[in-house]
């Protein structure tokens, strides 16, 4: 060989586990100047304000009878969507996006593994999303305190981590749906149809025509969210019989206990993400 | 770490099939050296789906593609480690400046960290956008946007660059800039291969070509031995010259020169000649023109004689 065929490695490519610590860098970046992110808090502190303003002029007494039904009314009733909104904005088209944006073309043909950009992606959407769901949780925290003094109940604590995992089982799923699809519209409809009102719907349908537990549903585990800030915690079946008309309907419920809360929202989480990421990795820049 | 190794692409039997379309059709081609091939093939030839294949943007459907010897898609972050790509004129993320973008790209291929900002900074200079350095992408033009491309794929000083038609929305101005890159490229030791619709700009850029249609490959071979094979070992030039030459007497006097078989007047002060032999004849014939005293500024190989490569070639697998 001679000196001329001789070239030299001078850098020395990262371990993948590195990378994927620069894609979340730079992708949280990204993120946060974004359009969406600031949209994104528009709403939570819309919500938020809406809130603080109804409560603080109507004080309405079933919410302010105790510090926990305060936030059961409060975090209970407003924080899956806020959760659904952060999965949906950054999670919705963050991989279809690489395709139809082809921005996937700048980082894919560098000596990166798919699933460091995959999941670097998805870290940065959870921090991303994280910050959102951290001022609302500042601002719930700032209405109890202002209403109940510091004497905040330890189940708001077990709620805001159920949010939180909740949070990334839904940007798990909707990195999943991304990865299903190469146009951003899709995805993001998609996610947002199911996360909205799917789930809810075929929920209310199981239950009440199918007459089994919807152990399947992820907004059925999210359950735990609001259940863990009623005292006493819901039973796991509630059977009621109601007269309609000239006949008696008996209606059945069912509430996720917290085991089986986590359960699906793991289950969801796991198998979500590792499907996302096995289309990603196979899925033809075309 | 001192990895010695020779520049090299490699496909074997490489093939991509969409349903029942064939993209490209077991295709074995081996480039190894320093040196710049040009790609070319019409529309839809398998130009970029090749590309795509050696650069993990498409999994081949059966087939191997290697570079200085690595399976890129068994062994990606080895086979790229020392590659720089444009493939199709890829979107940045908007949000970002370009230092930011090319600092993400140095960290990704492991730039050393005390060296970074430095190498971004020369990236940013050679494509002449050093004032926009710290502007966010998403406001950039199409063009702007491809200079940045350009210097993400330089950035890390690579041994292997592969190109897909990287004057693609360009100004002309920016086509001549680009251009200029890519031969400064060559002057160091790297395997630069890279895809065109622009005759001229290989002709101009590149040492060899390698042509496919169909997804099958035609051809490879230096630009002068397969100009030569189709024009009996001749080549086409193009000659400049300071002053017009109106006259038929010069016509007469240049279609004198030895090798000389045919001179076409493109206008007073321009002249294409057809001419048989290769380098030797090449240098013996400009050396005459230039004792002819008729004012000789410029003797360049015409981008015509690949062009009837091309054409020829193309024809017969349609």
């Amino acid at each position: 060989m001679t000196e001329q065929d001789t070239t030299q490695v001078k850098n020395v490519v990262p371990g993948s586990f590195a990378q994927l610590g620069v894609t979340t860098k730079y992708t949280f970046l990204d993120y946060l100047r974004s359009r969406r992110f600031f949209v994104l808090l528009g709403i939570d502190l819309i919500i938020s304000v809406l809130l603080t303003i109804v409560i603080g002029y109507y004080r309405p007494a079933d919410v302010l009878s105790s510090s926990l039904s305060f936030y059961s009314s409060w975090w209970g009733l407003s924080t899956t969507f806020v959760i659904v909104l952060s999965g949906i904005f950054f999670g919705g088209d963050a991989i279809s996006s690489e395709f139809q944006n082809k921005t996937g073309y700048f980082t894919v043909p560098n000596p990166i593994r798919r699933s460091s950009i995959y999941l670097g992606k998805w870290l940065a959407a959870l921090i991303a999303s994280t910050i959102i769901l951290g001022i609302f949780a500042a601002i719930t925290i700032g209405n109890g305190v202002y209403y109940f003094g510091l004497s905040i109940p330890y189940q708001f604590g077990e709620a805001l981590l159920f949010s939180w995992i909740y949070l990334v089982t839904v940007l798990g799923f909707c990195f999943f749906f991304s990865s299903l699809f190469k146009s951003s519209t899709t995805s993001i409809l998609l996610t947002a149809i199911l996360l909205l009102f799917g789930f809810t719907l075929i929920d209310a349908v199981i239950v009440n025509i199918v007459k089994i537990e919807p152990w399947f549903s992820l907004t059925y585990g999210a359950g735990i969210i609001s259940n863990v800030l009623s005292s006493p915690y819901p039973p796991h079946k509630t059977t009621t019989t109601s007269r309609f008309g000239r006949g008696l309907t008996t209606l059945t419920s069912y509430n996720a206990t917290v085991p089986e809360g986590l359960l699906i929202l793991g289950v969801y989480f796991i198998v979500t993400i590792i499907l996302g990421l096995v289309l990603f990795e196979n899925k033809d820049f075309t | 770490m001192i990895i010695l190794t020779n520049p090299s692409i490699e496909a074997v039997n490489l093939s991509k099939h969409y349903n029942s379309f064939l993209a490209v059709s077991n295709l074995s081609l081996k480039i190894e050296g320093s040196k710049c091939v040009g790609f070319l093939g019409p529309n839809g030839a398998g130009k970029t789906t090749t590309l795509k294949m050696f650069t993990d943007l498409i999994k081949p459907s059966a087939g191997e593609a290697l570079i200085n010897g690595v399976n890129v898609h068994t062994n990606k972050k080895k086979a790229l480690a020392s590659v720089g790509t444009l493939i199709e004129s890829p979107e940045i993320y908007p949000s970002l400046t370009p230092r930011e973008v090319l600092m993400m790209i140095a960290e990704i291929r492991g730039v050393p960290a005390s060296e970074r900002s430095k190498r971004v900074e020369n990236a940013v200079s050679e494509i002449h956008m050093e004032e926009w350095i710290d502007k966010r992408v998403g406001k950039f033009s199409k063009g702007m946007k491809q200079r940045i491309n350009i210097a993400s794929a330089i950035l890390s000083d690579p041994d292997v660059i592969l190109l897909d038609e990287p004057t693609l929305g360009l100004d002309p101005r920016g086509m001549s800039e680009v251009r200029d890159i890519v031969k400064g490229l060559k002057s160091k030791n790297r395997l630069i291969f890279m895809s065109s619709h622009i005759l001229s700009e290989v002709t101009d850029v590149c040492d060899e070509v390698a042509m496919i249609d169909h997804g099958k490959l035609l051809a490879y071979d230096t630009i002068h031995n397969l100009t030569g094979k189709f024009s009996g070992g001749g080549g086409i030039a193009e000659i400049g010259f300071s002053r017009p030459i109106g006259d038929a007497q010069a016509i007469k006097m240049i279609q004198s020169i030895q090798g000389v078989t045919s001179v076409e007047k493109l206008d007073p002060q321009n002249v294409r000649i057809n001419f048989s032999g290769g380098t030797e004849a090449q240098e013996r014939i400009l050396s005459d023109l230039v004792a002819m005293k008729l004012g000789v500024i410029s003797f360049r190989r015409s981008s015509l004689a690949l062009e009837e490569v091309y054409l020829d070639l193309i024809k017969e697998t349609v």
